[in-house]
C-alpha cells in the first residue's frame, strides 16, 4: 500500500509538470489554433536561465531565499520575453498563411532554439542546485513524498485556480475568450487581438518557465534536449484533457503522470512512454475531442 | 518643392527605420544576455562574462532587422500589385514547372545529369545524393497523405521503420534477399498504415496529428525495448547489400548501384504519383481535403478513401525503409525519431504542398543543405532551423506551390479560357 501511495505522489509530481507546460500549449492552441512546437524549448530556456542566475547569485553569496525568488523571477521574465519574441518573429507574419506553415515554422524555431542553447551554454548535463529546502513538518512522511514534490503539486493546483479565475473574471481574460471564439468578431468589437495573442504567449511561457525551474530542482540535472520530450508529453496531456480547455490540461497532465508512474512501478520502466501514448490513442478513439474538450459541432 | 518633400519623407522614413532597428537590437541584447553572455561553472564557482557576444548580437540583429523590413516591404508591394490584377497570378517558378515546353527539357536534363552523376563525382557525393533521393521518395509518399488527402501525419517515420526492420530481420534470420523483401516491406508498411488508419478515421486535424505522432513513438519505443525481437538500442548490423545477379560488388560499385536503384525508384514514384494525382482516387482525396461533408454527399466512400491514402503513403515509406537498411547495412531505433518525421513533413511543406516538383526541390534543399553547411560545423543545425523559419515567412505556400486546375469563362471570347495546367488535366 505504501508503495502504491509513493507511486501515486510521484505520478502527481510528474503530472503537475506536464500540466504546467500543457497550460501554455492549450492556451495558445485555443487562441490561434497552432501547435506551438517551440513551447518545450521555452521550458528548457526557463530551466537554463534559472540555473545561470541561481549559480551566479550563489557565487556572489546571496541568501537562499533571495536566490529562489530571483532565479524564479528571472526564469519567468526571460522565458516570457522569448515566448513573446518567437510569436512576433515566427508566427505573426504567417498568421493567414496555409495551416501547416506555422507548424513548420514552429518546428524550425524549436531546432533553432535547441542549438542556440547548445552553442551558448553547453551540450553536457548540468547539475541543477536543489533550490527548495526540506521543511521540518514534512519529516514524518518524507519517505513517501518529498518536500519538492509537495511544493510542485501544490503550486500547480494554485496556479491552475488562479489562471482559471483570471480567464473567467478579468478583462484580459474575457478578451482572450472572445478572441478564441471568433477572432474577426473580437476585432470588430474593439479587442486588440495582437495584444491578446502576445499576452497569451507571455503567460504560457512564464508557466512553462516555472515548470522548468521546478522539474530541474526535482530531477537535479538539465541539458539542452530536455524541452523536446517534455514538450511532446505536455502536448499529449493537453490533447488528452481536450485541447483549449484549462482544467482539461491539468487533468490530462495528472492522468498522464499517474499512468507513467504506475506503469514504471508495476510493469517496467522501459515501457512507460508506450503506456502514455497508448492511453492517448485509446482515449482519443473513444472520445475524439479529449476528456473535457467540447465536441466539435459540424455545421453545413 | 514636391521633390524636396519626397526627399524629406524618405529621410524621415529611413530615420524611423533605423531607430526601430536599434530598438529591436537592444531587445535582442536583453533577450540573449543570461544565456549568451554569462557562462558559469558551478564546480569551480567562477563566472565568465562574454561581452563580445553581446556586441555580435547587437550588430547582427540590427542588420537583419533592417534587411528583413526591406524584404517584407517588397513582398507587400508585390502582393498589392497582384491584387490589382484579376487574372490568377502564377509565380515565375510555377510557370516554368507547369509548362510542358519548359518542364520536359528540364526533366530530361536532370535525368541525364543523374545518370552520369556517379561518374563525375566521388562516391562520397554519390552517397549523399542517394540519401537525398530517398527523402524525395519519402516526401512524395507523405505528400499523398498530407498534401493530397489533407491528413496531417506526424508519425510517418513509423512506416519507414517498419520497412527497414522487415528487411533487417528477414535478411538476418531467413536470409531473404533485397529484391524479395522490397515488395514485402512495402506491403507490411501498407498494412501498418491501414492498422493505424482504422482507429483514427474519426479524428480530425490536430487530434489526428498527435495520434499519429504517438503511434510513431510507440513503434520506436517498442523497437528500442523489445530486445529479443529487434536487439534493442544496439540495433541490427551486417545486413546484406542488394545483389546484382550474384555478382560480387566492391564498396564503390555498390554505392553506385544503390544510387541507380534509387534513381529508378524516384522515376517510378514520380510517374505513379503523377498518374494518381489526376485519377479518380486522387480527385477523391482532394475533395475530401477540401470538404468532407460535400465529398460524402457526392458519393465518395470516406473510409475507403482515407485508408487508401494511409496505405499508399506508407507503401513508399516501407520501400525506402528497405533501401535504407540495405544502404547502411546497420539500423537502430535512433534513426526513426520524431525529428525524422518532422523533416519529411518540412520537405513537403517547404517544397510546396501537393506539388511534385516542389517536393523534389524541398527534399534536395533540406537534405543537401545540412551536408553543404558542414563548413559552418557547429552552426549548421542553428542555420537549418533559421532557414526553415525564414522560408515559411517569405514563402508560406512553399518554394514551388501547386497550381490548382482552374477554368475561367470569358464572356467576350465566348469560350472557356483555360489556365496553364489544364493541358495536364486533359491527359488523364
Amino acid at each position: 500500500m505504501e508503495y502504491f501511495i509513493e507511486l501515486f505522489f510521484s505520478g502527481l509530481t510528474r503530472g503537475s509538470i506536464y500540466a504546467l507546460i500543457a497550460l501554455g500549449y492549450t492556451m495558445v492552441y485555443g487562441i490561434i489554433g497552432l501547435i506551438n512546437f517551440a513551447h518545450g524549448e521555452i521550458y528548457m530556456i526557463g530551466a537554463f536561465t534559472a540555473y545561470v542566475i541561481a549559480t551566479v547569485l550563489g557565487i556572489y553569496g546571496f541568501p537562499v531565499l533571495a536566490i529562489i525568488v530571483l532565479a524564479g523571477l528571472a526564469a519567468a521574465i526571460w522565458s516570457s520575453a522569448y515566448g513573446y519574441t518567437i510569436e512576433k518573429v515566427a508566427y505573426k507574419p504567417i498568421r493567414h498563411a496555409p495551416r501547416l506553415s506555422p507548424l513548420i515554422s514552429a518546428i524550425g524555431m524549436s531546432i533553432f532554439l535547441q542549438n542556440y542553447v547548445l552553442l551558448a551554454q553547453t551540450s553536457d548535463f548540468l547539475a541543477f542546485p536543489e533550490l527548495i529546502p526540506d521543511f521540518e513538518f514534512m519529516e514524518p512522511i518524507a519517505h513517501i513524498v518529498g518536500t519538492t514534490d509537495m511544493v510542485i503539486i501544490v503550486s500547480t493546483i494554485v496556479i491552475m485556480l488562479l489562471l482559471t479565475l483570471f480567464i473567467k473574471k478579468s478583462r484580459t481574460g474575457k478578451a482572450m475568450r472572445a478572441t478564441a471564439q471568433d477572432r474577426t468578431m473580437a476585432k470588430l468589437i474593439g479587442i486588440n487581438v495582437d495584444q491578446v495573442i502576445s499576452v497569451t504567449f507571455i503567460i504560457g511561457s512564464a508557466l512553462a518557465a516555472l515548470g522548468g525551474l521546478l522539474i530541474a530542482s526535482h530531477i537535479g540535472q538539465i541539458n539542452f534536449y530536455i524541452g523536446f520530450i517534455a514538450g511532446i508529453k505536455a502536448f499529449t496531456a493537453a490533447v488528452l484533457g481536450g485541447i483549449g480547455s484549462i482544467p482539461g490540461a491539468v487533468l490530462g497532465g495528472f492522468i498522464l503522470g499517474l499512468t507513467e508512474s504506475f506503469a514504471t512501478g508495476y510493469v517496467s520502466s522501459d515501457y512507460e512512454d508506450v503506456f502514455a501514448f497508448s492511453l492517448l490513442v485509446l482515449i482519443l478513439i473513444f472520445k475524439p475531442s479529449g476528456l473535457l474538450g467540447k465536441a466539435e459541432v459540424q455545421k453545413v | 518643392m514636391i521633390n524636396d518633400n519626397a526627399q524629406n519623407n524618405k529621410d524621415i522614413k529611413l530615420i524611423t527605420e533605423i531607430t526601430r532597428s536599434l530598438k529591436v537590437s537592444l531587445w535582442f541584447v536583453f533577450l540573449t544576455f543570461p544565456l549568451l553572455v554569462i557562462k558559469v561553472d558551478a564546480l569551480e564557482k567562477t563566472v565568465e562574462y562574454r561581452w563580445q557576444n553581446m556586441l555580435y548580437v547587437a550588430i547582427g540583429t540590427f542588420l537583419v532587422s533592417l534587411l528583413s523590413k526591406f524584404f517584407l516591404d517588397q513582398n507587400t508591394k508585390r502582393k498589392e500589385r497582384a491584387a490589382l490584377v484579376t487574372e490568377p497570378q502564377i509565380g515565375f517558378l510555377e510557370r516554368i514547372f507547369n509548362e510542358p515546353k519548359y518542364l520536359y527539357p528540364i526533366a530530361f536534363a536532370a535525368c541525364v545529369f543523374a545518370l552520369v552523376f556517379p561518374l563525375i563525382f566521388s562516391p562520397y557525393q554519390t552517397n549523399i545524393m542517394t540519401t537525398a533521393l530517398m527523402y524525395v521518395v519519402l516526401g512524395l509518399g507523405l505528400n499523398i497523405v498530407v498534401g493530397m488527402a489533407g491528413l496531417l501525419d506526424l508519425g510517418f517515420v513509423a512506416f519507414y521503420a517498419v520497412g527497414a526492420y522487415s528487411y533487417a530481420l528477414l535478411n538476418t534470420h531467413f536470409d531473404l534477399g533485397f529484391w524479395i523483401v522490397l515488395p514485402i516491406g512495402a506491403i507490411l508498411a501498407a498494412l501498418f498504415g491501414i492498422i493505424l488508419g482504422f482507429p483514427v478515421l474519426r479524428l480530425r486535424g490536430d487530434y489526428l496529428a498527435i495520434v499519429t505522432l504517438g503511434f510513431g513513438e510507440i513503434i520506436r519505443l517498442v523497437l528500442e525495448n523489445w530486445n529479443e525481437f529487434s536487439q534493442g538500442p544496439s540495433g541490427i548490423s551486417n545486413i546484406d547489400r542488394p545483389g546484382l545477379f550474384g555478382m560480387e560488388l566492391t564498396l564503390n560499385q555498390s554505392i553506385n548501384y544503390m544510387f541507380y536503384i534509387m534513381i529508378g525508384l524516384v522515376l517510378f514514384t514520380i510517374f505513379f504519383v503523377n498518374r494518381l494525382q489526376n485519377s479518380r482516387l486522387g480527385r477523391a482525396w482532394i475533395a475530401l481535403r477540401e470538404d468532407e461533408i460535400a465529398c460524402q454527399a457526392m458519393g465518395i466512400d470516406k473510409t475507403k478513401t482515407k485508408l487508401t491514402a494511409f496505405a499508399l503513403g506508407a507503401t513508399w515509406a516501407g520501400m525506402v525503409g528497405v533501401i535504407f537498411a540495405a544502404k547502411t547495412t546497420f539500423i537502430n531505433p535512433a534513426s526513426f525519431t520524431f525529428l525524422e518525421s518532422a523533416i519529411i513533413l518540412a520537405i513537403v511543406v517547404i517544397g510546396g504542398m501537393g506539388s511534385i516538383v516542389g517536393v523534389i526541390v524541398g527534399a534536395f534543399v533540406l537534405i543537401l543543405l545540412p551536408e553543404y553547411l558542414r563548413a559552418l560545423s557547429d552552426y549548421r543545425m542553428l542555420a537549418f532551423g533559421a532557414i526553415m523559419v525564414m522560408v515559411m515567412i517569405y514563402r508560406p505556400q512553399g518554394i514551388i506551390s501547386n497550381v490548382r486546375k482552374h477554368i475561367q469563362y470569358d464572356p467576350e471570347e465566348k469560350t472557356a479560357k483555360k489556365s496553364v495546367d489544364t493541358t495536364q488535366a486533359g491527359k488523364s
